[in-house]
């Protein structure tokens, strides 16, 4: 049996999805401009960054009617809550990307570390791997994959680690690389940021699926929801 | 949770009685076992037994046809005259359902409310006494007291104080069904049946009869057979789903309508079924 609310949670599946490769464009777009401190690039991103911002806003009012037009339950309730959720965690985690944009501009002509430059290369590249990867667990309703991408998460985090250690050490050779060293430190922790966030939305895709509510890459986990 | 054993696989799941409280918070009261009914030659009933527990409200839910009521008038033996109930029901510990039980004494323990009002063609206080002084009550002052408590129970005595002898056939749906509902508290029941209780009521009066059965609970076991998704996960603590006959799954209200582990549950609860 078709329903008027399964066309609806339709349209409100192919606007998420659609948000989130435009935020998953953004992040690939703004890491593109802070390896080639592409400061036109860069500004280009921030001002387009209300553009998540809109549609943030419209998909939270679109699931707020239809709960109160549907008041879905069980899997229904679990698509538009998961939606409801992950959309926030992309909208954040396109505020870290134009972040990172802002840092493509203010880093400028500094001299670049290429133990860092490397370090913030492969974050990058695993951030807009992850990003995508989501989506494709999300579109595949893929519990399965949504687990594995916390494994990028926790790789993401020791290349925060390793960056925080290397610029911390560029810094004490040499204190001109002070400002230079602080920005890769920016980068590099709005990276982290970003592979949290999605990480958020794995967890949430876990939800969808099995209706459990978890915490990835934490020691307390299993809370049933 | 009243699941048995794994619900991990959903086939094995329907295979099985889903009777066992997993994580019983109250103690049981009432519950069936083996229970099968027969309309004639065709079995109504044939896998649904359930456990109640105390003080809590279970709601029945399922498509029409499902058993979900022939079930609910099993357990104070409405069905004797119509079907033929096999198997136990326990109620405290004792099968009300053999031939011996004083079917009466045991309905003053096991009242039922019914889906249309129902008021007799008396005045509000005959209505609620009528009962009684079958019984035996027969001093006034007890029976005014007996009336008056049940009817603030029943969340009607405000609006009906000054007109206890006014005919219950001028009340309003909803204040008729509250009317029932005091009428069935007056023989201080154990257990309180209701076999949709608020489909002929609009929005106001099934608001109204949900908060008298949230205040009922404290003191009566409630079990109602509801069509009404929402009614159920509003007011109810248990639900079992029926279809064709056997309960598929009896959990928490809160699993049920968030997490079922049967996928026809979640068809029904959603309005995807059929």
């Amino acid at each position: 049996m078709r329903r008027l609310f399964d066309d609806e949670l339709a349209e409100l599946d192919a606007d998420f999805t659609e948000m989130g490769m435009l935020v998953s464009e953004v992040i690939q777009q703004s890491v593109d401009a802070f390896m080639n401190r592409d400061a036109v690039a860069a500004q280009k991103l921030i001002d387009q960054d209300h553009q998540i911002n809109e549609r943030e806003i419209a998909l939270e009012q679109k699931t707020f009617e239809m709960i109160a037009l549907y008041q879905p339950v069980t899997t229904d309730l679990r698509e538009i809550v998961t939606i409801l959720k992950a959309v926030s965690e992309l909208e954040r985690a396109g505020d870290h990307a134009r972040n990172v944009a802002h840092s493509a501009i203010k880093f400028g002509t500094k001299q670049k570390i290429p133990v860092l430059e490397q370090l913030i290369a492969e974050m990058g590249r695993l951030t807009t791997q992850m990003m995508k990867d989501v989506l494709t667990a999300y579109v595949n309703k893929d519990e399965h994959e949504a687990r594995e991408l916390a494994d990028i998460d926790r790789k993401l985090d020791r290349l925060n680690h390793q960056v925080r250690a290397d610029s911390y050490e560029q810094m004490r050779q040499d204190p001109s690389f002070e400002t230079g060293a602080s920005i890769y430190l920016n980068v590099s922790q709005d990276l982290s940021r970003i592979g949290d966030y999605v990480t958020n939305v794995c967890e949430w895709i876990i939800y969808l699926k099995s209706g459990q509510i978890i915490e990835l890459n934490s020691a307390s986990s299993g809370t049933e929801g | 949770m009243f699941v048995s054993n794994d619900v991990s696989n959903t086939e094995t799941m329907q295979e099985r009685h889903i009777v066992q409280p997993r994580d019983a918070q109250h103690p049981i009261v009432l519950s069936t076992e083996e229970l099968h009914v027969f309309y004639g030659k065709k079995e109504a009933i044939y896998e649904g037994d359930l456990q109640f527990a105390r003080n809590q409200i279970t709601a029945l839910i399922g498509p029409s046809g499902s058993g979900k009521s022939t079930y609910l008038r099993s357990l104070n033996r409405m069905n004797d005259r119509i079907a033929t109930v096999t198997g136990r029901i326990m109620y405290r510990g004792v099968d009300i359902n053999q031939p011996a039980i004083d079917v009466y004494e045991m309905r003053r323990r096991v009242g039922m409310v019914f889906q249309r009002p129902n008021p007799f063609a008396k005045s509000i206080y005959d209505n609620i006494a009528f009962a009684l002084r079958l019984r035996g009550t027969t001093d006034k002052h007890e029976l005014d007291e007996i009336v008056e408590t049940s009817l603030k129970q029943a969340a009607l005595w405000n609006q009906v104080k000054d007109d206890l002898n006014k005919s219950a056939l001028a009340l309003s749906g909803g204040q008729a069904q509250r009317l029932c509902i005091a009428r069935a508290i007056a023989v201080k029941p154990d257990i309180l049946l209701l076999d949709e209780p608020a489909s002929a009521l609009d929005p106001v009066s099934t608001s109204q009869l949900e908060d008298t059965l949230l205040e009922l609970k404290k003191q009566y076991t409630i079990i109602i057979v509801t069509h009404n998704m929402q009614q159920a996960g509003r007011i109810s603590e248990y639900t079992a789903f029926f279809n064709q006959g056997r309960v598929l799954e009896y959990d928490t209200t809160s699993h049920i309508f968030t997490n079922p582990q049967v996928q026809i549950t979640s068809d029904y609860v959603s309005g995807n079924f059929g």
